[in-house]
């Protein structure tokens, strides 16, 4: 947008947006140096909900680890849980049945829907609208209660073992799923996209704002819906196939223009092409066991492992150090928001304060995620 | 007309009743209005369908301990919730309810409107700066420029009515339209002077909910933003004044949309005309309000601005010329 | 697997001296460059770089048109050693990732920074900064990160302990 006045810099004060502020969803904390409603400087300060986790790694065994997993990014729990899973799947080499790899695929793309709807309700409450959110949470809120079926929990769930998943999925959840499935498709087009994504206002926010360069994403190392808006075509569910996903038919939504109304398409078609996967998992869903044989200590043997899975915020990576013992020697988690949350004090600088705190918005950041 | 001691009590004990009702219950009416656009019940326990909840909000804030915190400007820090609640009140006085119905017939009273209308604005700048907290006095200054921006609009939009009406009075305005439907200034095509009615119309609405700083005005308090501008430091009854006085100065929108564009207590079909006329416009209006805070997302302040100094002001010149030019031909 | 060749071949340029010592499977410190099984590891190519070297190699995986993925630290007590971890990968394209390690002793933790290289280093070397103590040369903002600020441990080194 055209700037109306040039800034000038000589008097500045400190706004603190959080660690509590409505606009942070959590406990994030920018310290930004504003001049009038410009910024000039936004610093992003972490830490506020850092619980170490790495640590709480090494101190256990490999299996204690995983209720951990979804305490981190609360609302794709399943991703983190089924990148856990894959870590140590790859170290010690463990087989895993196919319907449990279907079984994963279907739970953690309804997760990923989960977790977009919320984003789209959060966003818009960013940018004032308070009604798309209600209209968000309904949907979400069957995801959560058919997810609450099999595994148990409804936000953070323990539901992947090594070698498998810990509950078998039945035919309610199949049919209520495919009716999930329905009642979305039925509704996206008319509540979604006719009432909000076309609506002026809306548009007028978030288009041309937040500009993230192609080559900025790779210097700062973006992933996810943010790499995918700015035209780069990776997602690791296709680049680096894992798990099932290699057999499903099912498109990368990749957008040229760079701005928050290209990671907001992005992740609004991720839903559509989500209802596909699941669609073409429950159709093909084989029978059999939904664990594998798998000894009760886990003693990986000694190497450097590195697995990656995408969330729906981008490439969750785990470096993983075994020396051969039953606790992991080393966990390094590299956590999507993390690193998109490192440019947004180079993007941010020179914006008004309200056009920044939409570009956050559409950064979706889950700060226990951030901080680990 | 008489003027009596009892006359001057009636009214004013009327016009504080129909304020704290209607401060009280457009809260209950919005939380409603809300819940049914977002598929949900609202407030349901207290009384029939939460009828009481005002009353029950009302208690809570007024036990509340009155914080004034460390840092602040005292006084004006006081004096900021009730500023905000007096003009909204003292505007009522030259509202004309209806032919019969209205505390003070004056001539000027669309310009005591406005003035008074600005004082609103002084004690959101008041608030925001006694706060001494950054969100609250950027609120303030995004509140000022907000306000002055869209003044200018509806008031050049108001003399295109006045022109018109030939008169400054509500009163006198409002009786000019009697008659059906097709006499309201909206809707009037008797006379060349009208053709551009329903421009003056939709400006003024835009400017009104600008004014009153309702969504997707809500510049000052942008929860998201500002986390609630120039209200972050309030609690107890200087919030709930500051909640009052925003609903009043909608109802002071609404009656002033309604005697300057609808035809004040005129009913539309030549029907008995009465007071009923006018509370079922204003309330008309005021849902509409409530109906488009609850269906836009918040514009960005600077978009705002632009909206009203190269839009509407452009517009609201053009068209008080053309008016004028018309008044002239016809 | 064009693009593991070209980044294996670049990076034997770089370091020609321990270009043809191939490191052994498993836990190893003899600095050699490695293709690996990405199917059992998760990187097709592994580095291990004695630690001036860590800049030259960051710069040839930009050229190459990489990024950083990750950095993180392990502490080795019994070697009296701590190594840094440094993943590279590709957005896009041809799937390689690059697992570049490097040692440095654990009582003078003191290695060059790479945040000229990409910037991305920066909230990466701090957590490794604020998690094992290691000192980044040259950093710009090098202070705790998820930390508070007045913490006067580093928690993953494996003596810590609360």
């Amino acid at each position: 947008m055209t700037v109306p006045v040039a800034p000038r810099h000589d008097e500045t004060f400190v706004l603190n947006v959080g660690p509590q502020h409505p606009a942070t969803h959590g406990v994030l904390r920018v310290k930004m140096t504003m001049d009038g409603e410009y910024i000039v400087k936004a610093e992003p300060v972490l830490g506020y909900i850092h619980r170490m986790h790495e640590k709480l790694a090494e101190a256990g065994s490999y299996a204690q680890f995983m209720p951990n997993t979804a305490r981190m990014d609360y609302l794709h729990a399943l991703a983190f849980n089924h990148g856990w899973a894959l870590a140590v799947e790859k170290a010690a080499g463990i087989e895993v049945p196919e319907r449990a790899e279907y079984i994963r695929v279907i739970t953690v793309e309804l997760n990923r829907i989960a977790s977009h709807l919320l984003w789209w309700a959060a966003f818009l409450l960013d940018l004032g609208g308070f009604t798309p959110l209600l209209y968000a949470f309904d949907d979400r809120e069957q995801i959560i209660d058919l997810l609450e079926r099999i595994t148990g929990s409804r936000l953070t769930y323990c539901y992947m073992r090594f070698g498998g998943v810990y509950n078998d999925i039945d035919d309610e959840f199949i049919t209520g799923t495919r009716a999930f499935i329905k009642r979305l498709r039925s509704r996206w087009q008319r509540m979604y996209h006719d009432l909000v994504t076309g609506n002026i206002i809306l548009i007028k926010r978030i288009k041309d704002i937040g500009f993230i360069s192609q080559e900025q994403c790779r210097r700062y190392g973006a992933t996810g819906p943010v790499a995918r808006g700015s035209g780069i075509n990776y997602d690791v569910r296709k680049n680096e196939a894992y798990s099932v996903y290699s057999e499903f038919d099912f498109d990368i939504p990749v957008y040229n223009e760079c701005d928050s109304m290209a990671r907001y398409m992005v992740r609004m078609d991720e839903v559509e092409q989500s209802l596909r996967i699941i669609e073409q998992a429950l159709d093909k869903l084989p029978e059999g066991p939904v664990m594998a044989k798998v000894p009760k200590v886990l003693k990986p043997e000694a190497g450097y492992y590195y697995s990656a899975v995408e969330t729906a915020r981008g490439a969750l990576g785990h470096r993983l150090v075994c020396t051969g013992d039953k606790n992991p020697y080393k966990l390094k988690l590299r956590s999507p928001t993390f690193c998109n949350l490192s440019l947004f004090g180079e993007v941010a600088e020179g914006m008004l304060l309200a056009d920044a705190l939409a570009f956050m918005g559409s950064l979706d950041l889950v700060i226990p995620e951030i901080d680990r | 007309m008489e003027t009596s001691i009892w006359r001057a009590l009636l009214y004013l004990v009327g016009i504080m009743a129909f304020a704290g009702v209607n401060a009280a219950w457009l809260g209950w009416c919005e939380r409603k209005g809300a819940a049914r656009i977002q598929r949900r019940t609202g407030p349901m326990e207290a009384g029939y369908q939460g009828l009481l909840q005002p009353l029950c909000d009302g208690a809570k804030l007024l036990s509340k301990q009155l914080l004034v915190p460390q840092g602040v400007d005292g006084i004006l820090f006081r004096v900021a919730p009730v500023l905000a609640m007096i003009p909204a009140i003292t505007s009522m006085v030259v509202i004309p309810f209806s032919e019969n119905v209205g505390a003070r017939n004056m001539e000027l009273s669309v310009l005591l409107l406005f003035a008074l209308a600005s004082i609103g604005m002084i004690a959101i700048l008041l608030g925001g700066w006694a706060s001494g907290n950054k969100y609250a006095i950027i609120s303030g200054a995004r509140s000022v420029s907000q306000n002055l921006a869209y003044e200018i609009p509806m008031l050049v939009t108001v003399i295109t009515v006045v022109m018109i009406s030939g008169s400054m009075n509500l009163r006198d305005i409002a009786l000019d339209q009697q008659g059906g439907f097709w006499h309201w200034n909206i809707f009037r095509l008797e006379n060349g002077h009208f053709v551009t009615m329903w421009i003056s119309f939709l400006i003024f609405f835009i400017c009104s909910v600008a004014e009153t700083n309702r969504a997707p005005f809500d510049m000052a308090e942008a929860e998201s933003e500002l986390v609630a501008g120039f209200m972050t430091e309030y609690g107890s009854m200087g919030f709930g004044l500051f909640m009052m006085g925003e609903y009043l100065n909608i109802v002071v929108g609404a009656c002033l949309t309604a005697t300057l564009f609808l035809g004040g207590w005129d009913g539309p079909f030549g029907m008995t005309s009465g007071i009923w006329w006018f509370l079922i416009k204003i309330y008309i209006l005021i849902f509409t309000f409530i109906w488009i805070r609850w269906t836009f997302p918040r514009v960005q302040i600077y978009r705002l601005l632009n909206l009203s100094w190269k839009i509407l002001i452009p517009f609201s010149m053009a068209n008080l010329l053309i008016t004028a030019a018309l008044i002239k031909v016809f | 697997m064009a693009l593991q060749e070209t980044t294996l071949k670049a990076l034997q340029e770089l370091i020609p001296e321990v270009a043809s010592t191939a490191p052994e499977e498993g836990l190893t410190d003899a600095p050699g460059i490695r293709a690996t099984d990405p199917a059992k590891h998760g990187h097709h190519i592994e580095v291990l770089v004695p630690q001036d070297q860590v800049v030259a190699t960051a710069e040839v995986m930009d050229k190459e048109g990489y990024f950083l993925e990750s950095i993180s630290g392990v502490d080795w007590p019994d070697q009296q050693q701590l190594e840094v971890v440094y993943d590279y990968n590709r957005l896009g394209g041809e799937h390689c990732r690059v697992m570049v390690r490097t040692r440095i002793p654990r009582d003078t933790p003191e290695l060059a920074t790479i945040t000229g290289v990409f910037p991305s280093a920066d909230w990466h070397e701090r957590e490794t900064y604020d998690f094992y103590g290691v000192l980044f040369q040259d950093h710009p903002n090098l202070i705790r990160i998820l930390l508070p600020e007045d913490a006067d441990f580093f928690p993953l080194r494996k003596d810590y302990m609360p």
